[in-house]
């Protein structure tokens, strides 16, 4: 018990890798024991969250239940894990989501243990970024987390999935180069990878002159791997220019792997500015942050029409998540502009904490809105085997709790108050309106597209004439209720009370900036 | 007392088996491959075993060359020209002695089935692998260089004879040419500084070495201690250096590997690209580099610039290719060059990185060969338009070409990730050298950190192509009707899979398996780069090549009339 307690996180983050190998002895055949099995496991890791999360010391607020252990020490890269109140969220999210992703793909009938396997895996990737504290380890995770998505997309994708699965890995991987060189530049010249270190060293390197280690000019350097770091989070957030890879993964991917994209894996690259980019580079930060608040508009805008445009109901749902991501982008951006500045007016401070916290709740809840649509496109694609929005109609009228199901999360999806999306979208537009009131009234162009796409999709699903076609469709397996009951229960009460999550986030990042 | 004579059995035995397996009558042809395979079981426990001692007892930093050498056995040869049989590894050579074990019982297994000619088959790759590691256990000059041609000639021969009938001809020719009149140049300039080397001796040699008498030496221990003029050493370092290279298949050098490698059996491209190439970085290392340290820090600038030619165009033509082995000969060619760019950072983290490289590449190498001579025996193609779906007749290879994949494209979690960081590392730190005094008062350490910039490209085309690989050869349909052959793989095919897939994770979570040896056995050559790169360093303001190169093509515009 004792051994638990001290190594609850390194527990937490390698005991999925460990039940990969266990899944992947098992023999093939025994396709339903190795699904339930899986589920098990995967349910192990939640108790460990949870425990974590009712023993972690709110009061102190900074990073906890650390480890450290020397790994690779001639470079000075070690394996050092850690969680904080901006971690725990998201470690929460990922040992909620991959349950419910590996019991919504139940219904996967080819190659069950691999795919099983590579769904492990895929959580181990995402505790140790969440928990990396040195950037060696960060990158790592955040390299390796890439392979077993892009196998899922590979071998269980839709028709399109060879480009959709290059195009994931290759416009990432690309992303990553420069992340990689930057990481290889402030490790050499600082001598150590420890994020926590660096963000004393690094940040604190006079304003010219060179690096010592390299022979390289500091400005130049600077400037080089910021705007590295801020590309590749870009992309996998991603913010508009950088999201072209992510409708077409999506509408390939299979119903868990959406699930799992959408839900967290889109979710690191807003962690990777919150944990890296702005406390890293605060300076650069700020004098950027608008281009950030830019760039968060034109997703917000650009992702709303871009998903009104759709017909294809999977496409239209990945759009969405490109503009609700938009707003996590302009949340970051008011964090950047504040946490940069040297001295900043008190009021801006309270707006960026208020941001800040909206950004990082909204995370949260667009895993769990993102992840209940892409469930509920899959479980209707599962019975007329079309996404085309043109083709559905009336299907309320054949699948009434389906229809009630779908409604209640689009309505979270859309941010209608008593919901969860309504509180971290009002706080995001509370905390930006003292300082982007413009891009935030642009802003507002996105949000009445959301509500035109969702109701939209909802129309052209749910409602109009019956199709006799879908005359004969079943409703909602008891499988199928377990998966979403729970991401709707949550949804509810962070909507009535978002207090529960929203003290672990508040905390730490008032620690942030006090 | 005497020691047990570990680096001679690992060197000689496999000889031995070679002539008993000649010895054997023809009709029990069979038997050849079980003496094989107890040789490289021997040689493999062995080989643990130093490298587990040596791992045991490494030196402290600081230490000369020549009292970090363990396991030493030295015996007369021909002592009036001073040609002694002297063996002992150190932490670089200890580690690749432990590879080739590795990769010569991978590819013993590996040809398990081989029915044509097999007693002649084992006999030559057993003088393979001993010419292998006679050259890494070497501390001889002669006898490195004796040993290096023993290891070329069995290649010439099974490639000829067991090799792919196309090309078989053309590729060992051009092979066997290419790497004798590499050794051949750096024999010739060995000589040159042999009659040379006592002058330029320490009047005491430091580590408890006699003094020489009368004639010169083939012992690398005095080389290791030489100090040539400058002059000297910018004359010979090229051919010294570059003779081996060709072997590490160096741009513009390397044509002679690709068809090797796609003409090789099974067996010999697996220790082909896994070893033999790594005993051309090895041997230029050892031979090049550790020698004429001036020489290197004058020359590897330039050097650098053709291994990122190397790793670059290498990664750009295996793109083009169709055929599964050419694929993998010229990503060797792109990963060797990585290994060259590691010695040409000349510091601690490049040259580590080369060292740790070298095995990650031999093992990937190995793995990649290995799943696709199984491929080929089962379909008699290797061509990747006309192969698809092997993912279903064959599991466990696509799960290791995946694996081997995520190494070659330098994934972390796995070895390659730990090789390539600290090579690119080394280029980046490299960028604060201060070599102004090697020509016209510029500094070419100023355009290393661009050659990391654009090396670190190629990982995004080798993921590029490794992916493409994996879909059209392992995944889509398959075609049962057109592969009726297609026998399942041996228990034995499988073991070497899963054998050689568990070292490159091994070794990609635990870095601290082999990292520290490695170190060890490059520090010497390190320490002697620092102290040369001393007598370049210019004072106070050097120039930048890339500024001048900037201003250059100023003044050529302003002079073609521009503004």
């Amino acid at each position: 018990m004792d051994f638990i307690q001290a190594n609850i996180l390194n527990i937490t983050i390698f005991f999925p890798l460990l039940a990969a190998l266990i899944i992947l002895m098992m023999p093939e055949d025994e396709k339903n024991l190795i699904r339930r099995l899986t589920l098990a496991f995967s349910l192990v890791p939640l108790v460990l969250v949870l425990v974590m999360w009712f023993t972690y010391d709110r009061a102190a607020a900074d990073l906890q239940f650390m480890y450290f252990a020397e790994w690779f020490p001639s470079i000075g890269a070690n394996y050092h894990v850690g969680i904080d109140g901006i971690s725990l969220p998201m470690f929460l999210l990922s040992a909620l989501l991959t349950p419910l992703a590996i019991l919504a793909s139940f219904n996967i009938e080819d190659k069950v243990r691999m795919y099983m396997t590579l769904f492990l895996v895929m959580q181990t990737s995402m505790f140790g970024l969440f928990a990396s504290l040195d950037l060696m380890i960060f990158f790592i995770f955040w390299e390796f987390g890439l392979v077993p998505m892009y196998f899922l997309i590979k071998l269980w994708g839709g028709a399109d999935r060879d480009y959709a699965s290059f195009k994931f890995f290759v416009y990432t991987m690309g992303g990553s180069l420069g992340l990689l060189l930057s990481i290889q530049i402030m490790g050499l010249s600082m001598g150590t990878f420890n994020i926590i270190e660096l963000m004393d060293v690094w940040v604190n390197l006079p304003a010219t002159g060179t690096l010592e280690a390299t022979g390289l000019s500091i400005p130049l350097i600077k400037t080089l791997a910021f705007w590295a770091f801020f590309i590749a989070f870009a992309i996998k957030i991603p913010i508009w220019p950088f999201h072209t890879w992510l409708p077409d993964a999506h509408t390939q991917a299979p119903t868990a792997g959406s699930m799992m994209l959408a839900g967290v894996l889109l979710k690191l690259g807003a962690y990777g500015f919150i944990r890296l980019v702005i406390p890293l580079f605060p300076e650069m930060a700020s004098t950027t942050a608008s281009v950030l608040a830019v760039l968060g508009v034109l997703s917000i805008v650009m992702g709303g029409l871009a998903a009104f445009g759709q017909w294809d109901f999977k496409r239209l749902v990945a759009y969405s998540s490109i503009n609700h991501m938009g707003f996590v982008v302009l949340g970051l951006a008011v964090m950047a502009h504040v946490y940069g500045l040297e001295v900043s007016p008190e009021s801006w401070n309270q707006d960026a904490i208020m941001a800040t916290n909206g950004a990082i709740f909204q995370m949260f809840n667009h895993g769990l809105s993102a992840a209940g649509m892409f469930f509920l496109v899959g479980v209707i694609y599962d019975r007329t085997h079309t996404r085309d929005l043109k083709r559905y109609g009336g299907i309320w009228g054949v699948l009434p709790v389906f229809g009630t199901i779908l409604i209640f999360t689009s309505m979270a999806s859309l941010g209608l108050p008593g919901l969860n999306g309504f509180v971290s979208e009002f706080m995001i537009v509370r905390g930006s309106w003292g300082i982007y009131p413009i891009h935030l009234a642009l802003s507002m162009i996105g949000l009445l597209m959301t509500g035109a796409y969702i109701l939209k999709g909802i129309g052209e699903t749910l409602h109009g004439p019956v199709k006799e076609e879908w005359l004969g469709l079943k409703d909602m397996t008891l499988r199928e209720h377990l998966v979403i009951w729970p991401l709707m229960g949550l949804m509810l009460s962070l909507g009535i009370w978002p207090q529960w999550v929203l003290v672990f986030i508040n905390d730490t990042v008032t620690r942030l900036f006090g | 007392m005497v020691e047990f004579p570990f680096l001679s059995i690992i060197a000689l035995s496999p000889i031995v088996t070679a002539a008993i397996i000649l010895m054997l009558p023809k009709e029990r042809g069979e038997n050849a491959r079980m003496l094989g395979l107890a040789a490289m079981i021997l040689g493999l426990v062995l080989s643990a075993y130093v490298y587990y001692a040596y791992y045991q007892n490494l030196p402290t930093p600081g230490t000369r060359w020549a009292d970090t050498l363990l396991f030493v056995e030295e015996y007369a040869w021909v002592p009036s020209i001073g040609i002694n049989y002297i063996l002992g590894v150190d932490g670089l050579s200890a580690t690749l002695v432990l590879l080739t074990a590795i990769v010569g019982l991978g590819g013993v297994l590996i040809s398990w089935s081989v029915s044509d000619r097999p007693r002649e088959f084992y006999a030559f790759f057993m003088l393979l692998v001993a010419g292998v590691q006679g050259v890494f256990v070497a501390v001889d000059g002669f006898l490195l260089f004796f040993f290096y041609e023993l290891a070329v000639l069995p290649m010439y021969v099974m490639i000829v004879i067991w090799g792919w009938k196309e090309r078989r001809e053309y590729a060992s020719m051009k092979l066997t040419l290419y790497l004798l009149i590499g050794s051949f140049v750096s024999f010739i300039a060995f000589l040159v500084l042999y009659f040379q080397l006592p002058s330029y001796l320490p009047d005491v040699i430091p580590g408890g070495l006699p003094a020489l008498e009368g004639h010169s030496t083939f012992d690398l221990r005095y080389w290791a201690e030489a100090n040539f003029p400058i002059a000297i050493q910018q004359i010979w370092f090229m051919p010294l250096f570059l003779g081996f290279a060709v072997l590490a298949g160096i741009w513009p050098l390397h044509n002679w590997s690709p068809d090797g490698h796609v003409a090789a059996p099974t067996a010999v491209s697996m220790i082909h690209a896994g070893v033999l190439m790594k005993l051309g970085a090895y041997a230029s290392m050892r031979v090049g580099i550790q020698i004429l340290p001036e020489g290197t820090v004058y020359w590897m600038p330039f050097i650098i610039l053709l291994t990122l030619v190397n790793v670059l165009y290498g990664s750009l033509i295996a793109m083009r290719q169709r055929d599964m082995k050419y694929l993998i000969g010229y990503s060797s060619v792109s990963h060797m060059g990585l290994v060259s760019m590691g010695f040409a950072a000349m510091n601690v983290e490049g040259l580590t990185g080369a060292g740790i490289q070298m095995v990650s590449h031999g093992i990937m190498t190995a793995l990649f060969f290995a799943v696709v001579g199984m491929i080929y025996d089962r379909a008699h193609t290797r061509n990747m338009d006309e192969l698809g779906g092997m993912a279903k007749a064959l599991p466990w290879t696509v799960v290791a070409f995946i694996i081997g994949g995520l190494v070659s494209m330098g994934m972390p979690g796995l070895s390659g990730f730990v090789a390539e960081f600290p090579i690119f590392l080394g280029v980046w730190r490299g960028g604060a050298m201060n070599l102004g005094g090697t020509f016209l008062g510029l500094n070419p350490a100023s355009f290393y950190p661009t050659v990391a910039l654009l090396a670190v490209l190629a990982i995004v085309i080798t993921a590029a192509y490794v992916l493409r690989a994996i879909n059209d050869v392992f995944l889509g349909d398959y075609e049962a009707s057109k592969w009726h052959d297609m026998k399942p793989l041996l228990a034995i095919d499988k073991f070497t899979l899963i054998f050689f897939c568990v070292i490159l994770v091994l070794i990609g979570i635990f870095p601290a398996v082999i990292e520290p040896i490695v170190r060890a056995g490059i520090l010497p050559v390190v320490e002697r780069l620092d102290t040369a790169q001393l007598a370049f360093a210019a004072d106070g303001e050097t120039g930048n090549v890339l500024k001048e190169l900037e201003t250059a093509v100023l003044y050529l515009r302003n002079w073609l009339g521009g503004t």
